[in-house]
Formats: C-alpha cells, structure tokens, sequence
C-alpha cells in the first residue's frame, strides 16, 4: 500500500523495561476513519504521541503522504496537514474560543512575525475560524471566555482548533473522554459529518462510538497490534474478544493473551464512557 | 493620548484577557459537566451576558467603558506626568522632577518587562541587566570620548539586544524556576563583569561628565527638555507594546504562555517567538538604561543588580501582569510610596511618641510597604490594574 496517507512501519518505543509500542505496521489510506482500540495501557497515546512528533521512536518509520517524518519536529507536521487533538482537554483557558480557533488558522496563514496591526480585526484570520466553530456547531458561543465552557463544549473545541489547521489527518485522542450521553451523540455527529473529507485516526475508549464511525479498527494490546480489519471481523475475532473479556479456558497459546486476560479481569469495560487515561 | 485609544486599548487588550477570571471558570466548567445534562447551552451567567454584549459591539460603542475608574486613573496619571515639568517650575520643586524622571524610566523599564514577563509569562529575573548594559553603553563611550547619542543609544539597545539573544537562546529552552534561576545567574554574570572594569570604575562606579549629544535637536542637560523625551519614549514605548500584544506575533506570545504544548501542535515553532519577544523587551529594557545613565550622570554595578531586577518584576506585578498600563501604575505607585511613606509614618507617629523614635521608625518604612504589596498579590491577581478593572465589572 504505497498509496496510504499515514504509513508506519516496525514503529518501537520503550519506556525503560516496558514496551510501549511494539513493532507496529499500519496504513492509513486517504479518507479512512481508522479506530485504534485496545485496553489500558495499551500504548494508544504513546502512538499518537509518536505520529504527532511529541515522542521520538526507538526504530521504526511513519510516512505521511509519502515522505518520511519520523523525524519532523511536531510544528512541521502540523504545517504537512497532521492534526491532533489531545485526550486531556488543552486550549487556551484564558482566550475566547473565537481567539482560540483564530490562532489555529494563524498558524497556517502566513507568517506571524508580524508586529503592527490587529490580528482580531483580520478577517483572513477570523473567517476561517468562524467556519470552523460552525462545523462543530459552537458558533453561537465564538466570543466566550474559554474557561467558561463546559466540559462537552471544550471536547468540540479540541476538534475545532484541530480543523482550523486545514488538515489532511486528524489525530483524535479519545475525543468522548469525559463526556455525557448527549455530548457524545454530539461528537458522534460532528465526526461523522467530517469523515470521507478528511482522514481521521481515531483512538477511543467509546466502543459504541468506535463501531458507528470506524471503517476499519486496529486492535492494540501491550503496544502490539493483535488484529486489524473491518469493525465486524474485529467484533467476531476471538483474539481481540479475549483481550477484552478474557476467557481463562481457553489454552493461550501465546504469553501475550495471558497477560491481556489478566488485564480484562482488571476491569476494562468497552463501552466504558468516563475518561480512562492511558499513562 | 486621546481618549480613543484608551477606549481602544480598553476592548482589545484587557477585555479579551480578563486576569480576574482565569482560574475560576475551569472548575465552574467541571461542575457544569457533573450537573446538567445539557452542558452544550449552559445557562448564561449575568457577567457573561455582560461580557458577550461588550465583545459584540467592539470598539464602536464601548462609551460606557470610556469612565470606567481604570480608565479615569490611567488618564490622570497621564495628565499629571505630563504637568510634572509645569509643577516644579510653578513651585521651584525640583526633586518632584528628578523623582518623576526616574520613574518614567524605571516605568519604560518596567513595560520592557511586562512584555515577556505578563504577556509571554518568561519570569524573567535579570531584567536590570539591560538597565546596565544600556547605561554601561553610554558611560564608556562616553569615557572614551564619544559623546554622540547618535551613536551611543543605538549602540546601548544593539547591545542589549545581543545580550538578550545570548541569555534567551540558552534560557528558554527551559521552564519555570530554571528559567528564573538561569536569567539570574546572568544577571549576576554582568554585575560581576561591571564589578571587574576596573577602567571604569570598578565598584565604585563612575561619574558620566558629559550628557549624551545630540547636536541641536535636544539638549538633555535642560532638565524639562529631558524628562519630555523620556515621557515621549515611555507613552511610545506603551503603544509599542499595545501594538504588539494585540499583533499576530503578540497572540503567539499569550498562546505560548497560555500553552506552548498546543501551539506547537497546531503548527507555531514558538521558540523562536518567545526569543524575539526576549529580544524585544532587551532593546527597550537597553533604553531605558541609556536614559537612566543621563538621569543620574553615573555608572555603577549596582544599576544591574538583581535587587533592582526584583524591583521591576515588584512594579510589573504591583501594577498588573498582561496589561498595557499596569508597569506605569506599578512604578508610580512603588517609587512614589518609597518617598512618601517614610514622611508619613513621621508625622503618624509624632502624637504618640517621642519625636526622635518617629524618626527612627520612619526609617522602617518597608515595614509598611512589604504587607501592601503582599495584599495587592494575594487578593487582586491583576495588581491594581484589575483591582481598577474588578470593580467596574461588578
């Protein structure tokens, strides 16, 4: 798949004994919704951190449209098209979300060693930046102090903030984590409304969700990528049901499997709606 | 200045960034999510629904803010800067002018800093350092024989623009207390390089004969020709500084101190922002030192001590972090209270005591000044710029 947006290849990381990503191969290509799935610890954010350019691998390649990046610094991925949102809420508290998504567009709009003249009264700026509020549907609450918004509003403006880079794949760490019934069904219909326009990785704890967006899903335990397929050869492959349930009668041909059925005891429920932070 | 661009400065600047505000919404957010179902359309709260019709309209009609008491102290305090000159010649008190001079320098000092310390949050703890080396600039050329401001002012502000590359290229690739204990450890570099000119004074210091020339255009040795230039160089200053916080590169800087993480994330390498706005507030801060050297005809360590780096974070702080006229307020505010306290607390206690211990308590005046300065700190987060400002909010 030479043609595939994002392209990683053998990509390891460890963290002193723990393997965090563990030779993971997978392929993106243009106009998937791509869900990355797997229980606590599973290595999902140490991924993204590593796509997004925040972490550096120990081996491995990532390919973006292409061209290697393994070792772009995270601002010029972004400039490429990547985009990321974070698992833990993070914008500019004390801006208005108007501010906050103008600042996005900014950063994509020339260059801003500019001293002079007011960058809120620039329309090359504020435009674009209004639209991206309306896609995620904040448009009524542009001038509002951030940090007045409530948990669900600021999950929309991650996304927001992300789309005003104008980008080729977004990066969604856990977008639901935190949320209520209704805030999900929100961020459920943002999301799908962006699918086919622009490529989406999406990590999420949220298996109603995942199983309504994801073209296909990728299967992450212990760093390692156990099944990748379409969401229904993903719901029926014993492998990743193990990794879920456990199922201690079964003979486990592998250590790996053991290890995951000890974690599913541990209490990793899908569907699992409350923020579950992986380390 | 004209009361439009204080309305101006009132609806970009401040209001975007109510510092009063900051902290509280978070958990006002949080609870929000545990409570109501529909978090999606909150309730709007009266100061929100204020503050929504505020931004709305813009800078077009804000005229109820044209008297808010902020904006009714700023335009005093301008006014009365500006007839400080007409006051000492009406009266023939010219410590008032001396007074007021070195205020208006240490206040273009101060705006110096606010710009990376209130806006860009770089806690800056060697700020005096540019006081010196501008000062340093002008003492040793003029020492050498070259008394051309033409030529030592641009030279003070190129060489404290050189010096904030050095420090701010190493300095901010760290964060929080390395930061200020690596713009401290600076600082005391150049205190002890100035300790060491033994050519020029040494310790001692040295005494500058010769005021910067500056052929017909100005004569600095005319005491009210020089104070107007550093008034016309602080208002300039402030502008400056307005213009920049509300640019393009100004809304970096806040975004990298609001969060750098994001910023890099959605596509700012702001390294290279924070170190220009260093630079920035180097050159003015190089300024300000050039000025303060013709000020006191005098050149010594001490002008870069980082007890004097203390006093310009007091001012900034005092005054309010993030605001265009808060480094103004605070140095006024601080150098006015270092003279009158001393007087007052005189004649507060001669009723009560023997006149020599009035005296000797006079001498304790910091006494009084520590607990208003930790009041300011502790209760108004803005300094006395958002105390101005909380209470036209209400």
């Amino acid at each position: 798949m030479t043609d595939a947006l994002l392209q990683i290849e053998g990509l390891t990381k460890r963290f002193g004994g723990v393997l965090a990503s563990d030779a993971i191969t997978l392929a993106v290509p243009p106009g998937e919704l791509h869900a990355v799935i797997g229980p606590n610890g599973a290595g999902k954010t140490t991924l993204i951190g590593q796509l997004s350019g925040e972490l550096k691998p120990d081996a491995g390649t990532i390919r973006f449209d292409g061209r290697d990046i393994t070792a772009l610094p995270v601002h010029r991925r972004s400039a490429l098209g990547l985009a990321r949102t974070f698992q833990i809420t993070s914008l500019f508290p004390d801006f208005t979300a108007l501010d906050n998504v103008s600042l996005a567009v900014q950063a994509h709009r020339g260059h801003s060693f500019r001293f002079w003249s007011a960058a809120r009264k620039d329309a090359y700026l504020r435009e674009p930046a209004r639209a991206a509020l309306n896609r995620v549907g904040l448009e009524g609450r542009a001038d509002v102090v951030v940090s007045r918004f409530s948990h669900g509003e600021q999950r929309q403006l991650e996304i927001a903030l992300a789309l005003a880079t104008g980008p080729r794949l977004l990066l969604l760490d856990e977008p639901m984590a935190g949320i209520g019934p209704d805030e999900s069904a929100h961020m459920v219909r943002t999301l799908q409304a962006l699918k086919r326009e622009v490529t989406i990785l999406l990590i999420e704890h949220d298996m109603q969700a995942v199983f309504a967006l994801a073209d296909r899903i990728t299967v992450l335990v212990y760093g390692r990528v156990i099944a990748s397929g379409a969401p229904d050869a993903i719901r029926n492959n014993t492998e990743v049901r193990k990794a879920y349930l456990g199922s201690p009668q079964e003979k486990a041909d592998e250590t790996a499997v053991e290890q995951v059925a000890a974690e599913g005891a541990a209490g990793v429920r899908p569907g699992a709606r409350q923020g579950v932070h992986d380390d | 200045m004209d009361s439009g661009v204080v309305l101006d400065l009132e609806t970009n600047s401040v209001g975007s960034f109510p510092p009063l505000l900051r902290g509280e919404g978070w958990d006002e957010g949080q609870q929000q999510v545990r409570t109501s179902l529909l978090p999606l359309t909150p309730p709007l709260s009266p100061q929100e629904r204020g503050e929504g019709a505020d931004r709305a309209c813009g800078g077009t009609c804000a005229m109820s803010h044209t008297f808010s008491p902020r904006n009714i102290v700023v335009a005093a305090l301008l006014i009365m800067l500006a007839l400080v000159p007409v006051y000492a010649a009406l009266t023939g008190n010219f410590f008032v002018m001396t007074l007021f001079t070195r205020i208006v320098i240490l206040a273009l000092a101060a705006t110096s800093l606010n710009l990376i310390l209130g806006y860009g949050g770089m806690v800056s703890f060697g700020h005096a350092v540019y006081l010196g080396i501008g000062g340093y600039a002008v003492g040793i050329l003029s020492f050498e024989g070259v008394a051309s401001g033409f030529l030592q002012w641009p030279v003070a502000v190129l060489a404290s623009a050189l010096f904030a590359l050095i420090i701010g290229a190493l300095s901010l690739r760290t964060r929080g207390v390395y930061f200020i204990m690596i713009t401290l450890a600076f600082s005391q570099m150049a205190y002890f390089v100035a300790v060491a000119l033994d050519r020029y004074g040494g310790d001692d210091g040295q005494t500058i004969y010769r005021k910067s020339q500056f052929a017909d255009l100005i004569n600095l040795g005319n005491r009210t020709q020089f104070y107007y230039l550093c008034l016309t160089l602080l208002f300039g200053g402030i502008y400056l500084c307005w213009r920049i916080v509300n640019s393009r590169f100004g809304l970096v800087i806040q975004g990298a101190r609001s969060n750098d993480r994001r910023m890099q994330a959605i596509g700012f390498p702001t390294y290279r922002y924070r170190l220009t706005c260093f630079v920035i507030a180097g050159m003015m801060g190089g300024l300000a030192g050039a000025l303060l050297a013709n000020h006191v005809g005098f050149i010594s360590p001490a002008m870069l001590h980082w007890t004097r780096s203390g006093d310009l974070i007091v001012m900034v702080v005092l005054g309010g972090m993030g605001s265009v006229f808060g480094p103004l307020i605070g140095a006024v505010t601080l150098l006015v209270l270092e003279e009158l306290l001393p007087p007052l607390i005189r004649f507060g206690a001669l009723p009560f005591v023997a006149p020599e211990v009035a005296v000797r308590a006079s001498e304790y005046w910091q006494i009084v000044l520590g607990p208003i300065f930790l009041l300011v700190v502790l209760f108004w987060r803005g300094g006395i710029n958002g105390l101005l400002e909380g209470s036209r909010r209400d």
